[in-house]
């Protein structure tokens, strides 16, 4: 047995030791959250600070000077990127959203819907090197040379098991209720879904789109075997196109100092535009919910 | 905020419908007759709008399926030329045509999973000081800030991992790992700067995001009461978290580790520029290495012949079939955690 004295001296000392490893534990806690935010501070400081004092106005009016030569922009990289993602959308936005009507308004608690939910994320898990062999052996070999086509359709089947799921869920929040007013009322189940379902619940859906538009913006991979890049302007949808990521990535690996410097202000033209386009559609999407409800 | 434009709706809808046979066709046997008519075309607008639906349902099954297939079909030659010694041989020698996949499935495994142990304590460690311990004001810029790393592009990762990274690696922090962990072998001269070490900490820098973020919500799902019932009874906030957050989100913590690895295996533009590209086998983390992805990157546009292209289409194809395992594992993880939750709610 131990005296009453010796009881409290031990009570004191695991006490101490509890409190101890609790403070340790919020200071490890505490430094490794700072430790996480250095090199994110450091990729956008650095990428503000190289990316601003390499930027010009002949980056957005020239195409890539030839090697050795000095100035040069990608204009011609920003345009084909704006071509690229507008096939991209144009596919993967109305297949996605409408995938995602399937399994939220008819496929709910069918076989097939949970199947479709299941190769939905499936399809979300490829890594985008795939997609990229997988359309260059669909597309490209099939008719013999890169083109500008067969980056866009890469990059629509990235987006649309992304905005398939986000549409779904964003449907899933709209109140049955709802619905069940509209059908009772006798407007045709079409109807309901397109103008009330989709339309309650489109704000989040605006959102999803831009969140896997702002992911494929800056997608490289897929595009390496697809889309090829191109040193000049070209709209040509059957031709080789420039995109800003390629162009990123060769100037990048690239010994040249004057192609170091366009690869930073490309990284942050890229950058800039994606954060633009979320910030915009975020705003827009939160005013247009506030307006359609009053 | 919804009711409004709810009854709204319907207002707008209905007059149209009803009222345009009454005054477009006045011969018409009846309103009703015309509105009838109109209901039943409505009803194959029903079925094809559904059918509109289930068609682009099924595409996106459609497009797995062509790319299982195209993969398939397109490996076939090296598939049948090698078969599964493609997966246990280490020469890559595309000018008299061997192909062994061995030194890049390496690079894959050995870095992702290097990524992965940096960054899980880091990002548990994250979510928890957001989660129990970061004051209010500044939870949500830095939960703002961790998000914006998710959303730079892989291939800006790589820009800034060739141009700082690499320096640091060779000259600041490669010396200091040299000096204290050179005996074990794992960090030894020549270093580069590009190589195996590089390659996992910008990996692991890119997939903190996912792994803090998703460990973060299953968190959250712990029910308020374990937390309460913990401090109630004296636990210190270390002892709360351990007792009742962790041990009951532990499955979707896991979930969100084995998301992280599905995406470091993936990664492919950030890895290809800083691992060095070499197919080696080396115990030196400081030597390059290449991966699975960083092959097909690296040399698809440039191979010639029939067996080098369906060699890399067949790495191509290893790379898609492991990473669906690896995130249907980590999926019907977190699945596990989200509906027990609901389960213990009611």
């Amino acid at each position: 047995m131990f005296s009453r004295v010796q009881q409290t001296k031990m009570q004191r000392l695991n006490e101490l030791r509890r409190t101890s490893v609790n403070h340790l534990v919020t200071v490890l806690a505490i430094f490794s959250t700072i430790l996480v935010l250095v090199p994110l501070v450091a990729i956008l400081g650095y990428l503000i600070y190289k990316g601003a004092s390499s930027l010009n106005l002949a980056f957005f009016t020239h195409v890539p000077a030839p090697v050795g030569e000095a100035g040069g922009g990608m204009a011609n990289a920003i345009a084909g990127s704006g071509v690229i993602l507008g096939i991209a959308s144009f596919i993967g936005v109305p297949v996605g959203i409408a995938a995602g009507v399937y399994l939220a308004e008819y496929g709910r608690g069918r076989m097939l819907g949970n199947l479709v939910r299941f190769t939905a994320d499936v399809l979300n898990g490829v890594p985008s090197i795939v997609m990229g062999i997988a359309i260059y052996a669909l597309i490209v070999a099939k008719q013999q040379h890169f083109s500008g086509f067969a980056g866009g359709v890469a990059l629509a089947i990235m987006m649309i098991p992304t905005i398939t799921r986000t549409t779904e869920e964003m449907l899933a929040t709209v109140p049955h209720a709802v619905r069940e007013a509209a059908l009772g009322l006798g407007i045709p189940k079409w109807r309901t879904v397109i103008s009330v379902s989709l339309r309650t619940a489109s704000p989040g859906i605006i959102t999803g789109c831009m969140l896997a538009f702002a992911r494929v913006a800056g997608e490289t991979a897929p595009l390496l075997f697809t889309a090829f890049g191109n040193q000049f302007w070209s709209f040509n949808l059957n031709q080789p196109i420039a995109a800003l990521p390629l162009q990123i990535y060769v100037y990048a690996i690239s010994p040249y100092d004057e192609w170091h410097r366009l690869a930073w202000a490309g990284a942050l033209v890229l950058i800039v535009m994606i954060m633009a386009a979320v910030t915009l559609v975020r705003i827009f999407a939160n005013r247009g919910a506030l307006k359609g409800g009053h | 905020m919804i009711q409004p434009g709810l009854v709204k709706l319907p207002e707008t809808a209905l007059p149209t419908e009803v009222a345009a046979p009454v005054v477009q066709s006045p011969q018409a046997p009846s309103a009703i007759r015309a509105f009838l008519h109109k209901r039943s075309a409505g009803r194959y607008a029903d079925g094809a709008f559904g059918g509109l639906m289930l068609v682009c349902a099924l595409s996106i099954f459609a497009i797995v399926l062509l790319i299982v297939y195209v993969l398939v079909a397109n490996s076939r030659l090296s598939i049948h030329a090698f078969g599964w010694k493609f997966f246990k041989d280490s020469t890559w020698d595309p000018v008299s045509g061997d192909f062994g996949a061995l030194p890049f499935i390496f690079g894959t495994v050995v870095s992702s999973l290097l990524a992965v142990v940096i960054a899980v304590p880091l990002s548990l460690c994250v979510a928890i000081f957001l989660l129990e311990i970061c004051p209010k004001p500044l939870r949500g810029p830095i939960a703002f800030l961790t998000e914006l790393l998710a959303a730079i592009p892989s291939v800006v990762y790589g820009l800034w991992a060739v141009f700082v990274l690499v320096p640091i690696m060779r000259d600041q922090l490669g010396p200091v790992l040299e000096k204290f962990f050179g005996w074990t072998g794992l960090f030894s001269e020549p270093n580069f700067g590009v190589g195996m070490l590089s390659a996992s900490v910008i990996l692991a820098i890119m997939i903190f995001p996912v792994i803090s973020s998703i460990s973060r919500d299953v968190m959250k799902a712990v029910p308020i009461h374990q937390r309460e019932a913990a401090l109630a009874l004296g636990a210190t906030r270390w002892e709360m978290l351990r007792m009742s957050v962790l041990r009951n989100s532990r499955l979707g913590i896991v979930g969100a580790v084995i998301l992280g690895l599905g995406r470091a295996l993936g990664e492919t533009m950030a890895v290809t520029m800083v691992i060095g590209n070499h197919p080696d086998i080396s115990k030196n983390l400081f030597a390059p290495g290449y991966t699975l992805a960083s092959v097909i990157a690296n040399e698809f546009s440039e191979a010639t012949g029939d067996l080098y292209l369906s060699a890399l289409i067949e790495i191509g194809l290893a790379l898609f079939i492991v990473t669906i395992i690896v995130n249907a594992i980590a999926r019907l993880l977190v699945w596990a955690v989200t509906r027990g939750d609901t389960q213990r709610a009611h």
